[in-house]
């Protein structure tokens, strides 16, 4: 049933999160750390395990599958409620402030990527290896 | 008439939103098709369209929450709202490959705290341009260019003015556009096409909102890769803001 795969994403995504909001009273921090990102890796486990004994059917798939698929219309929800106008009403310091760290950042990706890159195929092996050097 | 049309609308708000957001993306993807012929991503023109309905509700009701402060499109408030983003961000991992996201963990570990700092260094910079000289305005706002929420939080750990407090969120909201716009646009020659790179681009950037529409934008099988590190950025924004990043901008910006 559909539901099966709601409520497990459902499940995974509530552990998640409270593991999250748990990390960050134990930090001391007032935010919740990677709580999404666990939820995810709880959805991973469980679909994976559950596939493996044969017990997540593909209608349960799709009650997971819907929710993702409605990813991006949510998102362009969310960009449709950003305070928009009280980022361009916080003058040239906000948007200096905000553009330059988003520029560096931008930069600094195509630098960290050669951290660790994937194990390359077939003929790229020779320049992966400097790269781990580096 | 109208009337009738309108309570319809606001009393089934949700119902609505679907209907809205349904018809944005229809037409982006028609803009897509017929005016850019496909070089410019019907998601990547959703996204913004979405933009310019929250600039064009803010001008409406002076409100911060964009589109979603006009009665009739409350609902938007709710599909986009965290809650949904979320739940959905969490759906996307379904499939995602859990030996890739392993493997990229150390440099990604690099890539949140040179995103962190690059970002706060880049915020402290431009409110020393502008005159401020004391540390708790400076951290507050170098905070605030690394996330809308890691410069409140910060802000109200040290006591910041309101002022300051509000540029600090501003300075937080360009970042979360900007990257909302500038991650398509960028995507092919920052090589943003595999999970690894995702992950990088997650770590570095951070900002939530920023990251998870820039991937949808860019290819949505990087969605679930890119917001996991991305998760895990404002948490450290927040842990390293008031403490580590506050006693090094005292440093250099004695009382």
């Amino acid at each position: 049933m559909i539901i099966y795969g709601v409520a497990l994403l459902a499940v995974s995504y509530l552990l998640g999160l409270v593991l999250g909001d748990g990390l960050g009273v134990l930090l001391g921090v007032k935010a919740n750390v990677g709580g999404v990102g666990f939820s995810m890796l709880f959805l991973i486990y469980f679909t994976d395990r559950l596939a493996r004994e044969g017990k997540f059917k593909p209608p349960s798939a799709a009650g997971v599958a819907f929710w993702s698929g409605m990813y991006l219309p949510v998102v362009v929800a969310m960009a449709a409620q950003q305070n928009v106008l009280g980022a361009i009403k916080g003058g040239p310091l906000a948007l200096l402030a905000g553009t330059s760290g988003v520029a560096l950042s931008f930069a600094l990706i195509p630098l960290i990527s050669r951290l660790g890159r994937p194990p390359p195929r077939a003929g790229e092996a020779a320049t992966a290896k400097t790269q781990e050097a580096v | 008439m109208i009337d009738l049309l309108r309570d319809a609308l606001v009393k089934n708000a949700l119902v609505t939103s679907f209907a809205v957001v349904g018809a944005v993306m229809g037409l982006s993807y028609l803009i897509s098709d017929r005016v850019t012929r496909g070089r410019l991503h019907g998601s990547a023109i959703a996204v913004f369209a979405g933009l310019v309905l929250a600039y064009v509700g803010g001008r409406m009701t002076g409100g911060k929450n964009g589109i979603a402060d006009v009665t009739v499109f409350a609902g938007m408030g709710l599909l986009g709202g965290n809650m949904l983003r979320d739940f959905c961000i969490v759906a996307t991992a379904y499939g995602a490959s859990f030996a890739d996201l392993r493997r990229s963990g150390l440099p990604v570990v690099v890539a949140l705290f040179s995103g962190v700092t690059v970002s706060f260094i880049c915020g402290v910079a431009v409110a020393a341009a502008f005159g401020y000289r004391d540390a708790v305005s400076l951290t507050t706002i170098g905070a605030g260019a690394v996330t809308y929420i890691v410069g409140p939080v910060t802000g109200a750990a040290l006591g910041a003015t309101s002022e300051v407090m509000a540029l600090s969120i501003a300075a937080g909201l360009v970042k979360a556009i900007l990257v909302m716009i500038a991650t398509p646009v960028l995507a092919k020659s920052l090589g943003l096409d595999n999970p690894h790179t995702a992950m990088i681009y997650g770590g570095t950037m951070g900002t939530n909102s920023g990251v998870s529409a820039g991937l949808a934008a860019t290819d949505p099988k990087l969605v679930p890769y890119g917001v996991m590190a991305a998760t895990f950025y404002t948490g450290l924004g927040c842990l390293l803001g008031p403490s580590v990043l506050y006693l090094a901008t005292r440093w250099i910006f004695p009382a």
